[in-house]
């Protein structure tokens, strides 16, 4: 087929509003000067340097680790199990459980963090990493149902029958025989999940406390107090960061092919 | 006391209505058995419910003398090989082969062998590491099987397993499948709509109809001597009419017809039996087909349609024709009320 030009423009064009952003926030992190200025006057290695070394982003850096990984795995743990009862033995009100379940997916996000802070960290005086925690998985969870229940609504039943005739039990079928099989959704809804929690601001806003933030949280104050590139520098490396999880991610496991 | 029993068996699903009911069956060991039947007769149903994948609602199913109508399904050792293969994409054939024999930890040494030996019997050995997705219908078939006997099942159900190879390849798999199972002397409960099928493979056969057996008995039987008008129109007696007092009643009207028992209630001919071109009965051509040898017609009579045959030769009719045909009284199967 003969390529028209229009295309290819559209998808310059795209690319260019999807990265813009990007490369303005790349440049101003090695920028040489005092403030956030895009172009930067002189170009130098200094906020990087200097972010790399803050104390308060290195630990909230660590608890954001902490947090993602935490509330995935706790997000899939509670979400694979579930989506399986979904897709096998639907229950009565599917319609309503489904909505549910994608609730939080519509609900602001900033509702979900002021009810948790008002009604179960006040209430209970929960610490504060219990309580964002709580909320990062409840946050996640639907992610994890969602993902994995339209893998499994693809996955036939009979292969199920067919190990269960060979004498599997019923927890041996799903080792042995639906989780080889939706592997890469459930390696989808890990990255999904994670790095929704990593980039999380409205629900992390009301519950992180005294010494303990999260990165985007510890980002946001920083930028309130001063307005000087340290936060493009920031940006910068969490860009890479990511980008380095999606590029491993990718070459050890193909997710593309389930997202 | 035979080896398969099903005694009183009732079937259905959720709330629906019953599915099959009443239900009597002894299958005697190393016996091919079919159950045969239009698609919602209940065959599957009951396939499924000796295999334990449903509950019964009522009844009771034994098996070489033990009582299985609990027992889960994983504990029964009856092989199931699926219409669909239902084979586990993501491992190859020859650990789809080993998987019962995995759970039943056998020893590796002597699972290679067993699971190379079940394989070369379905003719695929060299195809070890292939993944079913890169098979063919009937590759995939055969491993299906192969996973279903290699672990010497009790029993061994097949459901349509041939419904979905070509014409040429299921003729090809019954012979194969028949050798298998005298070679193995395993007992098998063969679940098809096709009755060509299970003519052709089994010792006995299980007509159903709505949930119920309609007969069973062994192919010739069936073939020859069907008791009931749903198992004639099955064996292939296209032309079945009701009879009193010495009258054929059909669709449209009556014909006279002397000589047949004094209580036979319906009366049956194959089309091959129902000579076109000559007889006491007249009827308009509605279409004709040509086989060959002969010439198959399409009949308007007073009864109604019939379906005759002709010798090509001798077969000038055409549509719109009016023709002379025959029932003869001598071929004529009769079933008494």
């Amino acid at each position: 087929m003969k390529q028209g030009l229009f295309p290819r423009v559209v998808l310059w064009a795209v690319m260019l509003f999807l990265l813009g952003p990007f490369i303005i926030v790349f440049l101003a992190g090695f920028s040489g000067g005092e403030t956030l200025a895009f172009p930067p006057p002189s170009y130098s290695r200094r906020w990087i340097v200097s972010v790399l070394q803050a104390e308060e982003f290195r630990q909230a850096f660590g608890t954001s680790l902490q947090i993602g990984l935490l509330a995935t795995v706790i997000a899939l743990l509670l979400g694979v199990p579930v989506a399986y009862a979904m897709s096998r033995m639907p229950p009565p009100g599917m319609a309503v459980i489904k909505q549910v379940l994608t609730s939080p997916l519509i609900i602001p996000a900033m509702l979900v963090g002021l009810g948790l802070l008002r009604h179960f960290v006040l209430l209970v005086d929960a610490p504060v990493f219990l309580g964002l925690l709580i909320g990062h998985v409840g946050l996640l969870t639907p992610y994890a149902v969602r993902v994995v229940y339209s893998s499994l609504a693809n996955l036939r039943v009979d292969i199920e029958e067919a190990a269960i005739t060979l004498g599997a039990t019923r927890l041996q079928t799903f080792r042995l025989v639906v989780l080889p099989n939706i592997r890469g959704a459930v390696i989808a809804a890990f990255f999904l999940a994670f790095v929704t929690s990593f980039n999380q601001v409205p629900v992390s806003l009301f519950l992180t406390g005294p010494g303990i933030s999260t990165l985007p949280i510890e980002m946001l104050g920083h930028m309130e107090n001063s307005f000087d590139p340290s936060i493009a520098a920031l940006s910068t490396l969490l860009v890479l960061f990511t980008m380095a999880f999606v590029l491993v991610t990718e070459k050890v496991l193909g997710i593309s092919k389930y997202m | 006391m035979s080896y398969l029993n099903l005694q009183q068996v009732a079937l259905g699903y959720g709330n629906a209505r019953t599915a099959v009911e009443g239900l009597d069956l002894a299958v005697q060991r190393g016996e091919l058995i079919s159950l045969l039947g239009p698609s919602g007769c209940g065959k599957t149903t009951t396939m499924r419910a000796i295999a334990g994948l449903i509950d019964l609602r009522a009844g009771r199913i034994t098996l070489d003398g033990r009582d299985i109508s609990r027992l889960p399904p994983n504990k029964r050792d009856i092989g199931l090989v699926f219409q669909s293969y239902a084979l586990f994409p993501h491992l190859n054939v020859f650990d789809n082969v080993a998987f019962g024999l995995r759970l039943r930890k056998v020893p590796a040494a002597e699972l290679r062998q067993r699971v190379e030996k079940v394989i070369a019997a379905v003719g695929l050995s060299g195809f070890e590491a292939r993944l079913p997705a890169q098979m063919s219908g009937g590759q995939q078939q055969r491993v299906a099987l192969a996973r279903a006997i290699v672990i010497e099942p009790k029993l061994l159900l097949l459901d349509e397993p041939l419904s979905n190879l070509d014409a040429k390849l299921r003729v090809q798999m019954r012979a194969e499948l028949r050798r298998i199972q005298r070679e193995l002397g395993i007992t098998m409960l063969y679940v098809t709509h096709d009755q060509d099928e299970a003519l052709a493979m089994s010792d006995r056969i299980v007509v159903m109809n709505s949930g119920k057996i309609e007969q069973l008995d062994t192919p010739e039987q069936l073939f020859n001597a069907p008791r009931t008008r749903f198992v004639a129109n099955f064996m292939g007696f296209e032309n079945l009419f009701d009879y009193r007092h010495g009258q054929l009643h059909g669709a449209a009207g009556q014909l006279p017809l002397a000589g047949l028992p004094a209580n036979t209630a319906c009366a049956g001919w194959r089309v091959q039996q129902v000579q076109v071109g000559s007889g006491p009965y007249e009827g308009r051509v509605l279409s004709r087909g040509f086989l060959g040898e002969h010439v198959e017609y399409l009949l308007q009579t007073a009864l109604g349609e019939v379906r005759g045959m002709a010798p090509a030769a001798q077969a000038s009719a055409r549509e719109g024709d009016t023709v002379r045909f025959d029932l003869p009284v001598q071929d004529a199967l009769a079933l008494a009320a």
